[in-house]
């Protein structure tokens, strides 16, 4: 693959967003032909499009919005390939804080108090990420560190899960470890959207910074690059869109790992030229998937986290193997 | 004529002192060696010199200017630094690593022609125009340096303080590195400070040589008399001899100190 031009690639990924949107709109155990979508108002299958796969839609896009673009930017941050909201521990540390919520018996008192609780503990995440990986650390520590928060948050959840006080809160627990987009609401979007959008803009702020970052910690500091800053923008642009994408879906992994990396030759590699392709391509992942497992025959929807972790175990692999085959 | 000082400067890391008491002023038009042996405290020399590292104590001034009250764009602009062991994380072409050299001029609007005609010039300076479009990672050890180079040259720094850039270069490369780091002194009015560790290097490229040892300066003066056998001998244990080579003067060295 070679580098295409920003133009083209923008344009083609959006291109492909709008198809998918509107095969999202369409698809599902009820499909909806092009009858229905012409004869506006009357036909009764607008309501499953308006109701159900409208926020489900829109969510999806967001959601991928949020993924890709923390993934693009905690890879720039890392200077690894490796990195993304999942195996560092943020979408753990998220959905730790939406699970407390659940738990101490909150999270249903007031709409609000769940996706604060997720968000909250995204925040805290990549905070604790930042702070214990240190200022001039190695890469490896950093990335250590995120698999030890990953694996505190997971056992956080686990604990939570193991002492629930009832059936019904194992069951809301588990569906944020899963992750899934279906029954989604107005409500969900509503929420979630804002928060993605300011997340995401903070994020982007950070390009110019992440491509200096390519000459390393010292390279980038020498180039006039505030570094303090830089971590602490991170900081809040990853765990909001994080915190927000976790509070509505639950974990959904491997997007934010497996976007940019696709994306990266097209774009020359430079980390800050891949922050927005990487967005809207993930984007295109989730929703894809997200129709997949709507299509998937199955007496069970499968979970969409779920669907996500199949294909990207191995895709992880593959990567991994490569990666050695070129060190080798 | 401007002034890049600093003044009793102490580092500590962990057990070592690594600068003790250190004080020096270099000035602009000039290239300045700083050689010794290794563990000598150079690379922290030069780090504190760009801003990056605060001495424990001491002072570090660019024309009587704190280094560390200034912005980091501000004196990014000013000193541009080449680090020792530099690091370019993705496979970006060539012209993109130069390109990131302009970085401290960049505003919000990307790259603008100016900046396009500093990295135009930066390449051909370095010599590295003919493989622009290459990435990074299939570049060979020596083009890789080039290119850094490149890097280091598009801010057009007034100051360009360099970690051990001729490591790396076969000698034609170096004489090259040499000669350039010498045009940017006498026709720029470039400050440039070079760590090496090829004493014949220092004899040839610089006005001035400082030797550093344990810490502390050894000397600090013209490379004949900053590079003698009794000053070699303490900074470096070794026994040497100066002659007069037909490239001019040049360093024999004997053997370790007896």
């Amino acid at each position: 693959m070679s580098v295409v031009s920003r133009p083209l690639l923008i344009g083609t990924l959006t291109v492909l967003l709008v198809v998918l949107s509107i095969a999202s709109l369409s698809a599902g155990k009820i499909w909806i032909p092009w009858s229905a979508w012409l004869d506006v108002g009357n036909d009764p299958r607008w309501a499953i499009i308006l109701e159900l796969r409208l926020p489900r839609t829109i969510l999806g896009i967001f959601v991928g919005i949020a993924l890709g673009v923390s993934g693009a930017a905690l890879q720039g941050y890392t200077r690894n390939p490796l990195a993304d909201p999942g195996i560092l521990g943020v979408s753990s540390m998220a959905a730790f804080g939406a699970v407390m919520t659940l738990y101490i018996g909150m999270g249903t008192s007031a709409a609000w108090v769940l996706p604060v609780g997720a968000m909250a503990g995204g925040i805290a995440g990549i905070g604790l990420l930042l702070m214990l990986s240190g200022s001039a650390s190695s890469v490896l520590t950093f990335v250590l560190a995120g698999m030890i928060l990953n694996l505190l948050a997971t056992s956080g959840v686990s604990l939570a899960l193991n002492l629930a006080p009832t059936p019904w809160a194992v069951n809301e627990i588990i569906n944020w470890i899963l992750g899934s987009l279906s029954d989604r609401s107005v409500q969900d979007v509503r929420f979630a959207v804002p928060f993605i959008v300011i997340g995401a803009a903070v994020i982007l702020t950070t390009g110019r910074a992440l491509d200096a970052l390519t000459l390393g910690d010292a390279g980038a500091r020498s180039l006039g690059i505030n570094m303090e800053r830089t971590r602490l923008l991170l900081a809040v642009g990853v765990g909001i869109a994080t915190g927000a994408s976790v509070a509505v879906t639950g974990i959904i992994g491997f997007v934010g790992l497996v976007t940019p990396h696709l994306i990266r030759p097209l774009v020359g590699a430079r980390p800050g030229a891949l922050l927005v392709p990487s967005a809207l391509a993930g984007a295109v992942v989730t929703l894809a998937g997200d129709i997949a497992v709507r299509l998937i025959p199955s007496s069970v929807e499968l979970k969409l986290g779920v669907a996500m972790s199949v294909i990207g175990g191995p895709f992880f692999l593959a990567m991994l193997i490569s990666l050695r085959r070129r060190t080798a | 004529m401007t002034q890049l000082a600093i003044s009793n400067a102490f580092v500590r890391l962990g057990e070592k002192q690594v600068l003790n008491n250190v004080s020096a002023a270099f000035e602009t038009g000039q290239v300045t060696a700083v050689v010794g042996p290794n563990g000598a405290g150079k690379s922290t020399l030069l780090t504190c010199l760009t801003g990056l590292r605060k001495p424990d104590q001491g002072q570090a001034t660019l024309n009587g200017e704190n280094l560390f009250k200034m912005s980091a764009r501000q004196r990014a602009r000013s000193i541009g630094y080449l680090p020792q062991i530099p690091e370019v994380a993705w496979a970006i072409d060539v012209r993109t690593l130069v390109g990131l050299g302009r970085t401290p001029y960049i505003g919000a609007r990307g790259l603008s022609t100016a900046d396009d005609t500093a990295v135009g010039a930066a390449m051909a300076r370095a010599n590295v125009t003919a493989f622009a479009g290459r990435s990074v990672t299939t570049l060979s050890g020596g083009e890789r340096a080039r290119a850094l180079l490149a890097r280091a040259l598009a801010g057009e720094p007034q100051w360009l303080l360099a970690d051990e850039p001729l490591a790396g270069l076969d000698p034609g490369h170096q004489l090259d590195a040499g000669d350039l780091f010498r045009r940017m002194a006498r026709e720029q009015d470039c400050g440039v400070i070079v760590t090496l560790h090829d004493l014949h290097m220092a004899l040839r490229i610089a006005d001035r040589v400082v030797v550093l040892a344990e810490g502390r300066i050894f000397a600090d003066d013209t490379p004949v008399k900053a590079l003698s056998p009794d000053i070699l001998a303490r900074a470096y244990g070794i026994q040497s001899r100066l002659q007069e080579g037909e490239g001019g003067p040049m360093i024999e060295i004997v053997g370790r100190r007896a």
